[in-house]
């Protein structure tokens, strides 16, 4: 049976984890690849590094570390921010990322997407959507959620189901950082609109709002940083939970 | 000597770090000369079938590979191309393996993209991995089950997870990212 995914997301600025890190076995708590074998080790499914650099030097440094934490690990890994163009995504894939995240480039020039897709095929493309509810509307965000724009986040979603993503991956701005759970509803509603794997992120506080958001927010994957970078949740603990409640995992 | 056979179907990287960590030297080569003279050949692929059997016809691949008298390891779409045809594309494979690749149907999500249990291992390539470890898959199209079947999953119904005539193998899940049952099969592999 298909299990269901518990994917920690790093964020990366200059080859460097950026929020900090409480992880008591780690030598160098800022080192991304030691962070990323650990979380191998304790069966995490997946990896997203999520790179914040603004500059073009802090780029190279980035596919530098791709390469790096490709011969550390052995389980799969997302690569996400700044990519714009299909030679942004060539690089990544060359020095080992199993996966690229596209999010407003992608908004900007739909046709990203379908140039990443035709050029390495869907597997290895994530569409991001950062999303907030407006008058009960949710509509997608730009520039880590910043800037609102007027697309409807489930017209939106169905448009980059055909032009070509593999995967969404949706986090919720109003749910984001606040440790108060998914978005459960949204999610549940995507994951009928569309019919490729939904990943969840923002919100994750405890075990209870991962179960609930694989029961009611029917999502395939959840993802989260600080509650599993602080050891507030261990990923074997919420595992183990996760299988008590008959949810599958991979243990 | 292991040939990893290069003809631009995605990212090798992994394939070889995994190779590496085995202690095992490979090569990424289209040289038909290295290919058949290499201990064992892993047949990778990703992306759409069509544009990758152009490229497998381009560069003569598709006469070579049949040929290969060495233990075959096709991975993933690689798999794939060892059949005979594939309704992705309508594309005919090199016809190793009798059987024709079909989509899942939209009752599940397609792509199946995780881990999932593997069963009903019919091969040492599956020696000291236990029934229903997970293997790392991501793929929209599937061999349903038949005579060359050697390992089992269910998504959509019970499909073929690996496959084996002669001596060409193929495991329709990522062995280099599938953590130590991955690594165990692609050490049982080396040691066909």
């Amino acid at each position: 049976m298909l299990t269901k995914r518990i994917i920690p997301c790093l964020d990366i600025k200059d080859g460097r984890t950026v929020k900090g890190v409480n992880f008591v076995n780690l030598r160098d708590a800022g080192d991304p690849v030691e962070l990323a074998a650990q979380y191998a080790f304790e069966n995490a499914d997946e990896l997203v590094f999520l790179d914040i650099s603004a500059t073009e030097q802090q780029r190279k440094t980035l596919a530098e570390l791709v390469l790096k934490v490709a011969a550390a690990i052995d389980i799969p890994f997302t690569v996400g921010g700044g990519i714009r163009a299909v030679e942004d995504v060539s690089i990544l894939l060359k020095n080992g990322a199993d996966k690229v995240s596209i999010n407003s480039a992608a908004v900007k020039r739909p046709a990203l997407i379908d140039e990443v897709a035709n050029h390495f095929g869907s597997q290895c493309l994530v569409v991001a959507i950062d999303a907030k509810q407006i008058d009960g509307q949710w509509k997608v965000h730009l520039v880590g959620g910043k800037v609102p724009t007027e697309i409807d986040l489930f017209d939106w979603a169905k448009e980059v189901e055909e032009r070509g993503a593999g995967e969404i991956l949706l986090t919720s701005m109003d749910h984001d950082g606040t440790k108060n759970g998914f978005a459960n509803e949204a999610l549940a509603r995507l994951s009928t609109a569309v019919n490729i794997p939904i990943i969840a992120s923002g919100g994750a506080g405890n075990t209870q709002h991962f179960i609930d958001t694989f029961t009611h927010g029917k999502a395939d994957a959840a993802l989260a940083a600080s509650v599993f970078h602080f050891g507030e949740i261990s990923v074997p603990d919420l595992k183990q939970q996760l299988k008590q409640q008959q949810i599958a995992v991979r243990i | 000597m292991v040939a990893i056979i290069d003809y631009d179907a995605g990212n090798v990287r992994s394939l070889q770090f995994a190779l590496e960590r085995l202690g095992v030297a490979s090569v990424l080569t289209s040289d038909p000369e290295v290919i058949q003279a290499a201990e064992k050949v892993i047949f990778p692929g990703q992306g759409a079938a069509a544009s990758a059997m152009k490229k497998l016809k381009q560069t003569g691949l598709d006469q070579l590979i049949p040929q290969l008298k060495q233990p075959v390891l096709g991975i993933c779409l690689g798999m794939q191309l060892l059949c005979d045809t594939t309704e992705e594309g309508e594309v005919n494979g090199l016809g190793i393996i009798p059987g024709k690749v079909v989509r899942f149907s939209n009752k599940v999500k397609v792509p199946q993209m995780g881990w999932n249990t593997i069963s009903n291992f019919q091969s040492p390539l599956f020696k000291q991995i236990k029934e229903d470890d997970f293997m790392y898959l991501v793929h929209s199209f599937y061999v349903p089950l038949c005579d060359a079947t050697i390992a089992q999953s269910d998504y959509d119904g019970t499909y073929s997870v690996a496959l084996q005539k002669d001596n060409f193998y193929g495991v329709q899940f990522h062995p280099e990212k599938s953590s130590k049952a991955g690594s165990q099969l692609l050490q049982n592999f080396l040691a066909l």
